[in-house]
């Protein structure tokens, strides 16, 4: 990070950051993504505080509607547990297997895509046709094969997802340290004899991170969708509330009480587009030439 | 000359892959908890020790890894994945029985999705800012962020419960019997929710591409000079413009087929459509690992012959691709 701020500083007096902040706040699609992401994070950390009521607690008559009690205020499911404990509850599992996957699916495809491209030769040729293997295996088939052999725990799931989805983000990082290896500032730091570890985390890496970090925000979204997709199937850990498995078990039902599929799913599509709105507000505020495309 | 060389390096390439499947897939049957021989035995009402060393001696599970896996991979290019321990049936003959179905599905949206979203990217580029364009990004935003399998309950709700207008699970209506052509509109009928589902997502995608290219391609130095050889517009737009800008859209069609299996797989489950993704889910709960795995093998190898094709496509459209590689 060092080196990006001494570029950066010796460009314009201002913070690095200031400019794309400046951008982005302009950008009304931009500030709700924020809005909703910022919310949804709060319902999942302050929520279960100021709600307390077990999700998985029967409270009253099952299949209540909405606005028909003040036990329920979202109504109960086919079993009459709270519908908004557990989607308050549900938004830790959620999120938190979102991130983790995330950060997974970038810090794999990041590793194998900045080797590719930094030393080229064989070892790009190994990793890409590895990559290629992995792009062949229909992901959330190959993260339900995986889910399956090792054990429903959410850690097996964050891993599942992170292994059948980095290959995109290694290509995105690879076709990055291509364009940059061979940059004027590259060539001085190779001639200077430093490390090659330095040149490619501390140098490479710095002037790679804006559509890298564009990349990681959308992949969050993926990660949610995928979560929330295995915990639907119930493949998940069945003692953990989540937004998937609350439509998942109430599947059967929902014919006769429309809100226990459809409230979750409203939360699960609120917190992706909050997500995909910031990553298309990043876009724009780090290449500022390229918006309105 | 060329093209067939390429074609077979092509080939050879899908061999390998395909191949290397297998060894993934057999790897993981390997360390799939649970000794097969336990399975075997268990099916026919438990065993002696000594019946058990025989089936580990007749299914070759006493060998070295690598003999085994050597055996499998011949099995398996003769085209023999396995038994289900579920339904007791081959798995390849489980597989095929399923296949046409998720065919049928997959086919049907992806033709929905990219005929359906060139044509509104096409007419949201001929006007950027308006209401077709706006539409555009609102359906990709949308499309993007609502999970597939809850859109699909949506609309069984809408269009099961609200406007009954459309049968909401299988592939057809057991209950009628119909045959030839009365069956073929029962099909078409009950394709109709599925294949929307699984389709409008990428039909967003593809609309939004579609633009972006479009709009692109109208700013190159081609399209003022087909203009100025005074070409109708039609002709600009349809003739030498989307030629162009729907490359894009055949790459991530291409690159996507995995994806649209995937969401195939969510989208039968709620419909109860008779392929291989409730197959797979059916036997993910049964722990029947040799028919998961096979359905992820098969899934493979389509995925594999998908991006074939969209090779051989890209090139078609695109001749200047010929001279290269």
């Amino acid at each position: 990070m060092a080196a990006v701020e001494s570029v950066t500083r010796s460009q314009s007096a201002r913070r690095p950051g200031a400019d794309a902040w400046e951008i982005y706040r302009q950008s009304p699609t931009a500030m709700l993504g924020l809005v909703l992401v910022l919310l949804i994070s709060v319902l999942a950390i302050i929520g279960p505080l100021v709600y307390p009521v077990d999700p998985f607690e029967i409270i009253w008559a099952p299949m209540s509607a909405p606005g028909t009690t003040e036990r329920a205020l979202l109504g109960t499911d086919y079993l009459g547990r709270d519908i908004l404990a557990g989607l308050l509850v549900g938004a830790k599992a959620t999120l938190i297997v979102g991130l983790t996957a995330a950060a997974l699916t970038v810090i794999i495809g990041l590793v194998i895509g900045a080797l590719a491209g930094f030393y080229l030769g064989m070892i790009d040729e190994i990793l890409m046709r590895v990559t290629e293997f992995f792009q062949v295996l229909p992901p959330l088939l190959f993260a339900m094969v995986l889910v399956t052999m090792l054990s429903p725990s959410l850690w097996v799931v964050a891993v599942s997802i992170g292994v059948v989805s980095w290959p995109p983000t290694a290509r995105l990082a690879r076709a990055e340290f291509l364009r940059i290896r061979n940059l004027e500032y590259v060539t001085a730091s190779r001639a200077s004899g430093v490390r090659q570890g330095y040149i490619i985390w501390r140098v490479i890496l710095p002037n790679a991170l804006p559509p890298l970090i564009v990349s990681a925000t959308l992949t969050i979204g993926t990660a949610i969708l995928f979560e929330a997709g295995l915990s639907f199937l119930g493949l998940s850990d069945p003692n953990v509330m989540s937004w998937g498995l609350m439509i998942g078990s109430g599947r059967e039902y929902m014919l006769d009480a429309w809100w226990i599929v459809t409230l979750p799913g409203v939360m699960i599509f609120f917190a992706v587009l909050g997500v995909s709105l910031v990553g298309d507000g990043l876009n724009d505020a780090f290449n500022p030439k390229l918006r309105r495309r | 000359m060329g093209l067939i060389w390429l074609i077979g390096k092509r080939l050879l390439y899908a061999v390998a892959l395909i191949t290397a499947v297998l060894v993934l897939n057999f790897s993981l049957l390997h360390l799939a908890p649970g000794d097969p021989a336990d399975v075997i035995a268990g099916e026919m009402g438990g065993a002696t020790a000594e019946l058990l060393a025989e089936i580990r001696a007749l299914y070759g599970l006493d060998k070295p890894f690598l003999v085994q896996l050597g055996l499998y991979l011949q099995r398996a290019y003769q085209g023999d994945l396995g038994m289900s321990f579920y339904y007791n049936l081959p798995v390849v003959d489980l597989i095929l029985q399923r296949l046409p179905a998720t065919m049928l599905l997959v086919f049907t949206a992806l033709s929905f999705a990219t005929v359906g979203g060139t044509v509104l990217g096409v007419l949201a580029a001929r006007k950027p800012g308006g209401f077709t364009s706006s539409m555009v990004t609102l359906l990709s935003l949308v499309g993007y962020a609502a999970p597939i399998f809850w859109t699909g309950l949506m609309l069984i709700i809408l269009f099961g419960v609200v406007i009954p207008i459309f049968p909401i699970s299988g592939l057809y209506n057991v209950a009628k019997m119909a045959t030839g052509l009365s069956r073929a509109v029962d099909i078409a009928h009950h394709l109709v929710l599925p294949s929307f589902t699984l389709g409008v997502v990428y039909l967003a995608l593809y609309s939004r591409l579609t633009r972006a290219s479009m709009l692109e391609v109208m700013q190159a130095d081609y399209v003022r000079t087909a203009r100025a050889k005074g070409a109708r517009e039609r002709t600009v737009y349809l003739r030498h413009a989307l030629r162009n800008a729907i490359l894009p859209v055949v790459t991530m069609a291409g690159l996507q087929f995995g994806s649209l299996i995937s969401g195939a797989v969510l989208v039968e489950t709620v419909f109860n459509w008779p392929g291989l993704g409730t197959l797979v889910f059916e036997s993910v709960i049964a722990r029947d690992y040799p028919t998961v795995l096979g359905v992820l093998f098969f899934s493979a190898t389509l995925v594999i012959a998908a991006n074939l094709v969209t090779d051989l496509v890209y090139r078609m459209i695109d001749p200047r691709i010929r001279l290269q590689d």
